[in-house]
């Protein structure tokens, strides 16, 4: 049986019988569960996007409420040079649809991003996407909330979040990360309810127009600071640092501008 | 003791993969943060261990000693695809916070010590309860390692607040160290300790021994 079992027609057939086996297998199994990770993956999103809003309380909504708190959002694409939300028509014009979107994956695309030179890139992420998706309620003309997609490099890695603003293009409602890699229990902490709940009410902006908020060592006063977590200078630094970025000028500082002035 | 038996407790404290094989530890350091993760991450385990051994018993006559282990490898594969697409699909913030670790089971040292040591020479069924046995002794280990670091890293076990910490308003302050991977491997050992001086046949044999001295009076 042995001999057999180590004939050359032997080895083959098995090797093949068996990858035809495990790949049917697997293959079934992706396809079949497909559906419902992806219906996973945009509630997960949706869900940064609400608790960065302020909306989603997990003590006391669950996930069967995400589908109907998010109806009141509708995505749009900014332009960040042009400083504007993009028409319908303008999207497609761009090949963008809406709905499988990803700018995530968009950021390693040409078309829709830009490589950053080193003065640019205060939040130290190399690349930046040029036309990123942002959620609105309300009309376009009379914006009432609107949630922005931010991220920047902390300690050990990028972290990913989104910032939610009222209609006045100033006024922070929350701050939510979905993605990070720092420390446990220092600066990981940035996902901590009681750090995040002394960002609404903070604004972005000093009468100036310039950037004004800051994550203060310490404890933090005044309109403009935030109170940076104790034993994670660096990712309180990362985080200051991508807000600088994403609301100055090479972020959506004149998106915003336009939005006050409006 | 029937067989059966044997070797689905054997390896609980007899023969532990993790404390007296020393395998598997990786996985022990990184998914031990919280308990709730640390037990799906052992469910996860067991049930590779156990099915692989199961298709690997099954198919070990017709199996070419030439290909021997990339069978075995194609085999665990395939079973950790599947249990990584089931957590996506069924248990999606778990299978975040587990990231790459599931993928990893794949060369967990365990499965496929199992499948070598146990799974090539024993008929199917004894096969399958093996690899439950020590999946369950690697869950023995895990378990007590996620709750130690979670109850005194974040002051909660299974997400519940047992300790009030500070940044919350309570009076616990969190050991940082006990999220960080190091204190496992201080869990382990101390836990490995406790069991070998209980047990003293599971303590090692030195491999080598320092030679005699060769002069009477050591030159001072």
């Amino acid at each position: 049986m042995a001999s057999s079992n180590d004939s050359i027609k032997q080895t083959l057939l098995i090797a093949l019988s068996l990858c035809v086996v495990c790949s049917i297998l697997v293959s079934g199994a992706a396809v079949i569960l497909k559906p419902a990770q992806d219906a996973n993956k945009l509630l997960d999103r949706n869900k940064n996007i609400l608790s960065a809003a302020g909306l989603f309380d997990p003590e006391v909504h669950s996930d069967a409420d995400v589908a109907q708190l998010f109806a009141q959002f509708t995505p749009r694409i900014v332009d960040l040079e042009q400083g504007r939300l993009l028409s319908e028509a303008e999207t497609d014009q761009l090949g963008i649809d809406l709905s499988t979107y990803d700018p995530r994956r968009a950021v390693n695309d040409p078309r829709y991003s830009r490589a950053l030179s080193a003065a640019q890139d205060v939040a130290n992420i190399k690349r930046q996407l040029l036309y990123p998706m942002v959620y609105v309620v309300g009309s376009e003309d009379d914006v009432e909330q609107i949630v922005l997609p931010i991220n920047g490099y902390g300690l050990w890695g990028i972290l990913y979040g989104f910032l939610a603003l009222e209609g006045d293009g100033n006024t922070v409602d929350g701050i939510g990360f979905y993605e990070l890699k720092e420390t446990p229990g220092l600066g990981a902490e940035v996902t901590n309810p009681r750090w995040r709940n002394q960002w609404p009410g903070k604004k972005i902006y000093a009468a100036s127009g310039d950037v004004a908020l800051d994550v203060v060592r310490g404890s933090g006063s005044g309109p403009s600071q935030i109170s940076g977590l104790a034993g994670a200078t660096l990712t309180s630094r990362g985080v200051e640092n991508l807000i600088q970025f994403w609301m100055g000028e090479n972020g959506f500082g004149p998106f915003l501008q336009n939005l006050r002035n409006s | 003791m029937s067989a059966t038996s044997k070797v689905l407790t054997k390896p609980i404290l007899d023969n532990n993969p993790i404390a007296l094989q020393i395998l598997g530890v990786c996985s022990a350091l990184a998914v031990t943060t919280s308990l709730q993760v640390t037990l799906v991450m052992c469910l996860a385990l067991t049930s590779v261990t156990a099915f692989s051994n199961l298709f690997i018993s099954l198919i070990r006559h017709h199996m070419p000693s030439s290909i021997r282990i990339i069978i075995q490898m194609t085999i665990i594969a395939s079973l950790v695809i599947l249990v990584d697409q089931f957590l996506q699909a069924y248990a999606f913030q778990i299978s975040k916070s587990l990231s790459v670790f599931v993928g990893l089971i794949i060369t967990n040292c365990i499965v496929m010590g199992r499948a070598e040591a146990f799974a090539m020479k024993n008929p199917p069924l004894i096969s399958f309860m093996d690899g439950i046995g020590n999946g369950l002794g690697y869950s023995v280990v895990l378990i007590i390692v996620g709750s130690l670091r979670e109850l005194f890293g974040s002051g909660s076990l299974l997400g519940f607040q047992i300790l009030p910490t500070l940044s919350s308003g309570g009076w616990y302050q969190p050991n940082g160290l006990m999220l960080l991977a190091p204190s496992a491997f201080f869990i382990i050992g101390f836990l490995i300790w406790i069991l070998r001086s209980r047990r003293r046949e599971q303590v090692e044999i030195r491999e080598y021994r320092l030679a005699p001295h060769t002069v009477e009076e050591g030159i001072i």
